[in-house]
């Protein structure tokens, strides 16, 4: 294996462009850009952790770290082999077929990721047919079977004789993770793949999946809108947590530096929002909008700053470059971690309205 | 202070199905104080989301519901709920009590404007528009909503957690006196869950409102309940302030169930799943229905149900071993409360 990560994302931008409409069929197209110049690397064993809200192009950056979007513009690479150079065939390094089975993905719904008019066996057996024909049925079951004991569905081939509407949220997600690991991957893309489950059964999902990690070596983008969840499988994993806004990654660092010194306004709204069960953080939300702005109009300068309490004039012309953060050097998109940014000269935004929230949400 | 609004007795919900009965509401005694957030926490198939609809006796058919239900407005006679006939249902569901479910999605009509939904409202329960509309005007603008984009939006044109919030404003256009949520927040983002609990708790000052709040997300409900209640297998095993739960709750399965919840201020190994199981709805077991997965569990356990007993004052748990239960499973309160002393 060489040195280069298991997946780089270099300046990658992804856009969609909407259709005219039927009454104006030449009008301009809405573009909206859901992902906006990222550039991530994940490396071998490596938990990296996604957050944000819903819209804010974390699934779509995940699509396109596994190869299933093509990025409008920049690149993506496996072990630096460019994807979609690979996949358009001729005599690349690493062939598609090596690159495909070796990036996974669970959904968030495993209910729907499962046919429902198959055995679990069934759903299970296609993905090993498809990439390693060589096996027999009693190896290919060999291997279905282990894996099904080892993440606790036992006995397997009751399990395995099932139907996905005899199981549970939690077991149908087990079946879609053994699913993932069968063709051993280097990194799954994992989905909100425990936002489904109840709460009480998430730690259980998260240990199981760093057990597997171990005894895989594969690495996982993890992408959930709960910081909770995402300090749990990073810091257990020693990984990094990445917080994503309107298309972009606007910080990134280890649990430490995320949880303990967030610099970007929006991360410690993130934090506010994630409840604790002990501990009075009763104040009002850190935040002047409640609603995202609408992606296809852009806020101008920083994309935060309608949102942002810490907003000043400068951040609404100037987009902020990626600045490391005063203490630890971890890379923020704000101009506050730079403690002597001319931001702090300008003048604070004049709120619309006198209350902390207002009815924000520019829609159409 | 036990000035209650509602008062639940022997409460059972029953569906018969091809592998016999489940029994998804069991014995359900339960007292719901006037203007309090009230919280009902389980996992998902606990039964939580029936005693909720069998507190408006809305539980749909086959389902048939026993015991109790007393409603007591602020002023006139109390009322039975469960012997309303449907049109005096018709009136008492919205007027007096009003329901919010999870998928705000799927409660508006994909072909009617939100205008008309308030209009129809108004309406069938002979309000004055003009008022009422006024009112919804109002309403709107309490949840951070602009009123004139959203009454002429469809459905559609709003996110999910505009419309959410669209739907907490319908849910008030009748001033009811209590509004039952079941998990009104799930589907929606952690920000927005956070400020739509914020947002609750001021309403709910400004209208004098009782919330009965129902969900499996136990941080969320903590910042926003006056007294919790956790339900397992469909039965209410503990209820107490929600400062007795976290920092004495009595039952193992409580202590469990806060020990397996993510939490950004806990070290990560302290955290732990809880072992086993939930039960199968159809399964009758025997004595405690905790009792395969609770490590306290002994003979007694697994011959006698325990009954509800009074732990303090307003604290009530079913368990045999409460006494055991702190050294048994450890919650970070223990200590959180032995450094108040």
């Amino acid at each position: 294996m060489s040195n280069e990560p298991v997946v780089a994302l270099k300046n990658a931008t992804v856009e969609f462009k909407t259709e005219g409409s039927l009454l104006n069929p030449f009008g301009d197209p809405d573009v909206v850009r859901a992902v906006n110049d990222v550039s991530l690397e994940i490396g071998d064993r490596e938990i990296v952790t996604l957050i944000g809200e819903s819209g804010c192009g974390k699934s779509t950056l995940g699509r396109t770290a596994i190869g299933v979007q093509q990025p409008s513009s920049g690149s993506v690479s496996y072990r630096g082999q460019d994807i979609w150079a690979a996949r358009s065939g001729g005599g690349t390094e690493i062939s598609y077929s090596e690159i495909r089975p070796a990036l996974q993905m669970i959904h968030q719904d495993p209910g729907s990721a499962l046919n429902p008019n198959q055995r679990i066996v069934t759903s299970l057996s296609l993905p090993l047919r498809r990439w390693q024909p060589e096996l027999s049925r009693p190896e290919r079951m060999e291997r279905i079977h282990a894996l099904f004991e080892r993440v606790g569905m036992q006995p397997a081939a009751d399990f395995l004789n099932r139907y996905p509407h005899q199981l549970s949220g939690g077991e149908k997600q087990r079946a879609v993770l053994v699913r993932s690991l069968l063709l051993n991957p280097d990194l799954i893309l994992a989905d909100e793949a425990i936002s489904a489950l109840d709460v009480s059964l998430r730690v259980e999902m998260m240990d199981l999946m760093l057990e597997l990690q171990a005894l895989f070596d594969t690495s996982y983008l993890f992408i959930s809108h709960d910081l909770s969840n995402a300090r749990y499988i990073a810091e257990k994993s020693g990984g990094r947590i990445a917080v994503m806004y309107l298309g972009r990654i606007v910080e990134v660092g280890t649990v430490d530096e995320i949880i303990n010194n967030p610099q970007h306004p929006y991360t410690k709204a993130l934090r506010w929002a994630t409840p604790n069960l002990y501990g009075d953080d009763e104040e009002q939300p850190p935040i002047r909008t409640i609603d995202v702005p609408d992606p296809t109009a852009l806020p101008t300068g920083c994309n935060f700053h309608p949102r942002c309490p810490n907003a000043r004039e400068f951040c609404v012309n100037q987009s902020p470059p990626e600045i490391e953060a005063n203490d630890d050097g971890h890379p923020c998109r704000c101009f506050r971690a730079d403690e002597d940014h001319e931001y702090w000269d300008s003048p604070p935004v004049s709120s619309d309205s006198d209350d902390t929230l207002s009815a924000g949400g520019d829609h159409q | 202070m036990s000035d209650p609004i509602f008062e639940v007795r022997n409460l059972n919900v029953s569906f018969a199905g091809s592998r016999g009965t489940s029994r998804v509401v069991r014995d359900v005694d339960l007292d719901v104080y006037r203007e309090e957030t009230l919280g009902i926490v389980g996992e998902s198939g606990s039964g939580k989301s029936m005693l909720a609809s069998a507190l408006l006796n809305a539980v749909v058919e086959p389902g048939t519901t026993t015991g109790t239900v007393t409603y007591r407005p602020p002023d006139g006679p109390a009322v039975s709920v469960l012997e309303l006939s449907e049109q005096e249902l018709r009136r008492f569901r919205w007027e007096e009590i009003a329901m919010v479910f999870q998928g705000a999605m799927s409660s508006f009509n994909p072909v009617m404007r939100i205008r008309r939904h308030f209009r129809e409202t108004l309406q069938d329960h002979n309000r004055n528009i003009e008022a009422g509309l006024e009112r919804a005007e109002s309403l709107l603008e309490s949840v951070y909503l602009d009123p004139d984009r959203v009454l002429d939006a469809y459905p559609h044109e709003l996110s999910g957690g505009m419309k959410q919030r669209a739907l907490i404003a319908l849910s008030l256009l009748l001033e009811p006196q209590v509004i039952v949520m079941d998990e009104p927040t799930a589907a929606l983002d952690l920000l927005m869950q956070r400020s739509i609990v914020s947002l609750l708790e001021e309403l709910q000052a400004t209208h004098d409102l009782t919330i009965v709040f129902i969900t499996h997300d136990l941080p969320l409900l903590t910042k926003l309940a006056d007294r919790l209640t956790v339900m397992y297998a469909f039965q209410l095993i503990e209820t107490a302030p929600v400062d007795a739960i976290l920092y004495d709750a009595a039952h193992p399965y409580t202590r469990a169930l806060l020990s397996a919840t993510p939490d950004l201020d806990v070290a990560v190994d302290e955290m732990h799943a809880i072992d086993g199981t939930k039960p199968d709805p159809v399964a009758e077991i025997d004595g405690c229905s905790y009792h395969p997965r609770c490590p306290l569990a002994n003979e007694q356990c697994v011959r006698t149900d325990p009954p509800s007993t009074s732990h303090s004052e307003q604290h009530t748990a079913s368990c045999f071993h409460y006494e055991q239960a702190p050294a048994a499973v450890p919650i970070r309160g223990d200590d959180l409360a032995e450094a108040d002393r």
